[in-house]
């Protein structure tokens, strides 16, 4: 089992009102699942993702990730599991600025001792996988947006995750531009076996994944395996 | 860990080098307080070496005695007012004190000197042979008179540089010549090596010796025989001039029978003394100019401070997404920290650059002697990172310190 949670509670508090964001929440993930998270806002799914992203840690319960129980760990302890087992991707792609491709998709490993031509060799082979050979001495702003998710991607790929979180990858992006990040997500799953979780409230996003679960008001309210409807055809509609 | 440190330094050079204004208007402060630090020291130490260069001239470990006030019913002249010193006083000094290596002393009057049909107002000074290797004085051409002419009083003279240049044409050899002083005729057996100004400043080589006994009986015409204008003294060793000084103070009271509730008839200077006097003013100088930089460094300092509390907000996203890939707080810390010294390094070596041609420029325009060494350099290079290091602080702290899921939220 590569992700377990046990009755996760995850209480806010602003000013006077106390805002429970999860309530109890149970949820298992093998390793190799292509998972779709759904939920209105406010539904806690971007609470949840913060936890099984170890940025943040639940108030109550437990999550074990890859075996390890994450809660009551020190933040150098979660930067350092975010760094090995956990590749992320944002809506907003969140590259660093006036910053090349390359240097994109070495940051993970530039925090783990790597050398540097290592770092080179790796990030570059990350950046071939999503297909931007040859793109890595431009800057975010000479790319459009979904090379840009590319490289995004890249950079959550290049440290070899046991887990991939995208939070809304498509957000920002046109049609084509979705189908292609989701066509590397569905590779990434189906030919590495890749973790991949996927957060949503696109229907025909979450349709590329072999799971759904609906959370709301911080609980999960359905989970059912999908027969995923779109087979990929990347050249278009 | 060293591919971090190096990738870190690049990138925080090209995040600077992106700014380039931002940068520079930063580096200002530390640019004017490093520059100001090099320039104001350098000259500091110049004027200190000038200085202990006049005070060399001097000679090396002397102390001079000057007679002192003379007190007659109750009015008390000023200093060198009284006949106190005399020749006996320097011989017995040097007969009883051991720790003395020579004693010498002298008069002096000023005369006018002919030679031809030039002639000078210059100071005359009668003087023994021991006062010549006291004071240090060496020769361009000819030599030191000797005991000889002092006792046989022979009209032998030393011509200072000034006194040459006034009373002879240009290539003309004096040593041989013989001059007038006071109608008397005297041959030139020596010039004098230039010494320049004294700590003083007055022209030591507006000078001409002549023998202690020639003035005295022949020149001068003394009223006290054997009463000297000052006496000289030197030790072998610097620190032997303390305990020399206190010694020739016994026997001087002695030699004058004065009583213990009376005050010296004399007064006793060193080397080190005079010495002391110059540089305390040098060094009050440097002390202030000293403040001054360090006040410029200080706001050098919180410019940087600032301008990376800028820089933090500015890249709270980056901040975000580097801990959310596994930056600890450690990472982001030295990464900021890393930017501070990297802009408060280029403004010291950028200050460093303009302090040096400040000082040269000194030298040029205003003639100020300056010595740029390389402790003051080093100095103020670390002194630059320290700077760097410590307003990096607060903002690298600041950063290290966001929380991973706000820095990637903030917009």
């Amino acid at each position: 089992m590569l992700i377990e949670c046990q009755d996760l509670w995850k209480i806010y508090r602003l000013g006077d009102v106390e805002v429970q964001a999860l309530r109890g929440l149970n949820l298992s993930i093998e390793q190799g699942e292509f998972v779709a998270i759904m939920g209105a806002s406010g539904s806690g799914k971007s609470t949840l993702m913060n936890i099984l992203g170890c940025l943040d840690q639940p108030t109550r319960g437990r999550y074990s990730l890859n075996g390890i129980d994450v809660a009551g760990l020190r933040s150098d302890q979660l930067a350092e599991i975010r760094n090995r087992q956990i590749g992320f991707v944002f809506q907003s792609f969140n590259l660093i600025p006036r910053t090349s491709a390359l240097e994109n998709a070495q940051l993970p490993l530039f925090y783990r001792g790597v050398s540097l031509r290592e770092q080179r060799a790796m990030a570059t082979s990350a950046l071939s996988r999503v297909g931007l050979q040859g793109r890595e001495g431009h800057y975010p702003t000479q790319l459009s947006g979904g090379q840009q998710q590319r490289v995004a991607i890249a950079r959550a790929l290049v440290a070899g995750p046991s887990l991939l979180l995208a939070d809304e990858p498509t957000g920002n992006l046109d049609t084509e531009s979705s189908r292609e990040i989701m066509a590397i997500l569905d590779a990434l799953n189906k030919e590495q076996g890749m973790t991949v979780i996927l957060v949503t409230h696109e229907t025909d996003i979450a349709a590329y994944a072999k799971r759904e679960v609906v959370i709301k008001d911080g609980r999960v309210q359905s989970d059912r395996q999908t027969q995923p409807v779109a087979r990929l055809s990347p050249s278009g509609a | 860990m060293p591919a971090f440190i190096l990738l870190t330094v690049w990138t925080a050079v090209r995040i600077l080098g992106r700014n380039r204004l931002r940068a520079g208007l930063t580096m200002l402060g530390i640019v004017i307080g490093v520059g100001a630090v090099i320039a104001m020291v350098s000259i500091g130490e110049g004027a200190k070496a000038a200085v202990a260069q006049r005070v060399a001239t001097m000679g090396t470990n002397v102390i001079m005695v000057l007679p002192g006030s003379m007190t007659s019913s109750g009015v008390r002249g000023g200093h060198g007012g009284a006949v106190t010193l005399t020749m006996s006083d320097g011989i017995d000094l040097k007969k009883r004190i051991p720790l003395l290596r020579d004693t010498g002393w002298g008069k002096r009057d000023v005369m006018q000197i002919v030679n031809g049909n030039k002639n000078w107002n210059g100071t005359v000074n009668g003087v023994s042979p021991g006062y010549l290797t006291i004071r240090d004085w060496s020769f361009t051409s000819g030599g030191p008179f000797t005991q000889q002419d002092m006792d046989t009083a022979a009209c032998v003279a030393l011509l200072g540089q000034t006194i040459v240049e006034n009373l002879f044409d240009a290539g003309e050899e004096p040593v041989g010549a013989v001059i007038r002083i006071k109608n008397m005729p005297f041959r030139v057996i020596g010039v004098l090596a230039p010494k320049g100004q004294s700590a003083q400043g007055s022209d030591q080589d507006d000078i001409i010796f002549i023998p202690f006994t020639t003035a005295e009986r022949k020149v001068f015409g003394t009223q006290f025989l054997g009463s000297v204008g000052a006496l000289f003294a030197s030790t072998e060793r610097t620190d032997d001039l303390a305990p020399a000084v206190e010694q020739i103070r016994e026997v001087l009271r002695q030699r004058h029978r004065l009583q213990p509730d009376q005050d010296d008839d004399f007064i006793i200077r060193t080397q080190v003394d005079i010495g002391k006097v110059q540089e305390g003013t040098s060094e009050t100088m440097t002390v202030m100019l000293f403040t001054i930089a360090s006040i410029s460094l200080l706001v050098g300092g919180i410019g940087i401070m600032n301008i990376l509390l800028v820089s933090v907000t500015e890249r709270t996203r980056e901040i975000g997404v580097r801990m959310a890939v596994g930056a600890k707080r450690g990472h982001i810390m030295v990464q900021f920290l890393i930017e501070a010294m990297t802009i408060s390094l280029v403004g010291g070596c950028l200050g460093i650059v303009f302090g040096v041609l400040g000082a040269r420029v000194m030298t040029v325009i205003a003639g100020w002697p300056t010595i740029i060494s390389s402790d003051t350099v080093a100095a103020a290079f670390v002194f630059s990172l320290a700077v760097g290091l410590f307003f990096g602080l607060y903002p690298a702290n600041k950063a290290a310190r966001l929380n991973p899921i706000d820095a990637l939220r903030y917009e």
